[in-house]
């Protein structure tokens, strides 16, 4: 078996204080045993990297462990608001929080330029006023046809973390369904972590044409069945939209979310 | 058959779809009016969310724009790159279907923030994929209920670009396809003025007086001339709606 597998506590040692931290899963796949046990192991200062930053990053803000936001779309998908990262954004609770908005084209393009080992994404836009705010948000004329584009810097994070169903006994990771980011990342990354729903010894009846992340591009993977609940693992649980509904209650308060945080985070035994 | 405003809204924007479009979908009233459009009279209707679901056909209304069922049901389903830089991008989709917290007279679309960014009374989400959704689909459609707070005259935050300041300026600025060609909310259908490009009231739905469009609108809303009374919705129409609503609270209750 390859020594990639370890436990879920090894893997996530290998974020450290102030690293820039990308957890995706494009609504599907969303690694939250993972960022759960970054607030066990208490880490801080992080530059979180999300698209959406979901329920995953209200968590960890609420939960101090973020000293900045990288994100795309930042609410509860069809609920509302995310209340930790207001409080964070606007009473500066439990810690500041900077934010660096995009759009998500300009996300998806920042990843894929850093996958591609290029200095920057390049796409069509009209940024909107978010230009005012970012100023990483550039345009560049085309060499070729005079147009003016739009561009933004490469995203290479320190350590990528991305939950995925199935890796085999070498330490191959599949992901299937609602793909995402999951490619870019990893391959965008310093450092890449995947849990797994399952290991296997071979994959069998995959499509020759699956998202597949060979073993060499991944540097630990920890075998977590349910880890990205109450998101969900095509082919193996749906997404807890019910869950999403209650959090926006549990969330609005201080008090209550931190009886969330000892209950069902801090005081809960780590995966092993 | 009785219908609450809602119900002719979701209709009504409905009605704009057909067999031949492709169409991006946002979440909330886009996403409600586009199946709609799909289990009414436009059944071949491809839908495209930004998860990356090509021609999908969910049985609920997604919460997420990434639950489940849009994969499953989907013809295929890429990655986000690949949505937003070949399908989307490549000029691929004929349609978007947005929506915001305001919008003002030239269909510019603010979801990021009211009153200013840095001390905001109110953080919206922000603009996920909606501001190259406007500018690489062939059209677009807005959908939205009418109230003096969502129809301003002046975005506290423009996220999307719809006409910018009228005119002429969305081409001067680079971009070629028609922007917003319909608004529609739970009292009326506006459309661009052809020349100025400022929204004018083309449709009241039924029951609707200028008056209340006036009231419930943040500037001085022209109207047409030869303007319209918006069809009530059919027993059909009000049926497959209901069946969808019911079918999808069941689903997301857990």
């Amino acid at each position: 078996m390859s020594d990639l597998f370890t436990s879920l506590a090894n893997a996530i040692a290998l974020i450290r204080d102030g690293d820039v931290v990308a957890l995706e899963g494009f609504t599907h796949l969303i690694p939250f045993a993972a960022a759960h046990e970054v607030i066990r192991q208490g880490r801080r200062n992080l530059t979180l990297v999300r698209m959406t930053p979901d329920l995953i990053c209200d968590q960890l803000i609420g939960a101090g462990c973020a000293a900045r936001l990288v994100f795309s779309w930042g609410g509860n998908p069809g609920v509302g608001s995310l209340h930790r990262l207001r409080d964070a954004v606007e009473k500066g609770w439990p810690a500041p929080l900077a934010l660096e908005e995009y759009t998500h084209a300009a996300l998806a393009n920042a990843y894929e330029a850093g996958a591609s080992n290029l200095p920057f994404g390049i796409f069509r836009s009209h940024r909107g006023d978010l230009a005012l705010e970012n100023p990483k948000f550039r345009t560049l004329q085309c060499p070729y046809t005079g147009q003016e584009l739009t561009t933004v810097p490469a995203m290479r994070p320190d350590v990528a973390v991305v939950h995925a169903q199935k890796a085999d006994s070498e330490g191959n990771v599949l992901v299937e369904g609602i793909i995402g980011v999951q490619k870019q990342v990893v391959l965008a990354a310093r450092t890449a972590i995947v849990t797994v729903e399952e290991r296997v010894d071979h994959f069998a009846d995959v499509h020759p044409n699956a998202c597949v992340l060979p073993h060499w591009t991944v540097d630990a993977i920890a075998v977590v069945p349910g880890g990205a609940a109450p998101s969900y693992a095509h082919g193996y649980y749906e997404r807890d939209n019910a869950y999403y509904i209650d959090w926006e209650k549990l969330s609005a308060d201080r008090s209550s979310f931190l009886q969330w945080l000892d209950q069902y985070v801090l005081s809960r035994a780590v995966p092993a | 058959m009785s219908y609450t405003p809602d119900e002719l809204m979701t209709v009504a924007a409905a009605r704009l779809l057909n067999n031949e479009h492709v169409c991006f979908v946002g979440i909330g009233l886009p996403s409600a009016a586009c199946n709609l459009a799909r289990l009414t009279h436009a059944p071949r209707l491809t839908l495209i969310y930004e998860s990356g679901t090509i021609g999908t056909q969910p049985t609920v209304l997604p919460l997420s724009i990434g639950d489940g069922e849009l994969c499953t049901r989907a013809l295929t389903t890429v990655s986000v790159p690949e949505i937003f830089r070949y399908w989307l991008q490549g000029g691929h989709v004929s349609i978007g279907f947005l929506s915001g917290a305001q919008v003002d007279r030239f269909a510019n679309l603010n979801s990021t923030v009211i009153g200013s960014y840095a001390h905001p009374k109110v953080r919206l989400p922000g603009a996920g994929g909606a501001p190259e959704i406007a500018t690489g689909c062939g059209e677009v459609f807005i959908v939205m209920r009418q109230s003096p707070r969502a129809f301003v005259p002046r975005l506290d935050f423009m996220t999307t670009l719809g006409h910018g300041e009228g005119g002429t300026h969305r081409s001067r600025l680079g971009f070629d396809t028609k922007g917003p060609t319909k608004v529609i909310t739970d009292l009326c259908i506006m459309e661009p003025h052809p020349q100025t490009k400022e929204l004018t009231v083309t449709s009241l739905h039924p029951g609707v007086t200028i008056d209340r469009v006036k009231q419930a609108t943040g500037w001085d809303v022209a109207f047409a001339l030869n303007l319209t009374e918006t069809v009530e919705p059919t027993p059909c129409e009000l049926k497959a709606l209901r069946d969808l609503q019911a079918r999808t609270a069941a689903a997301h209750a857990g």
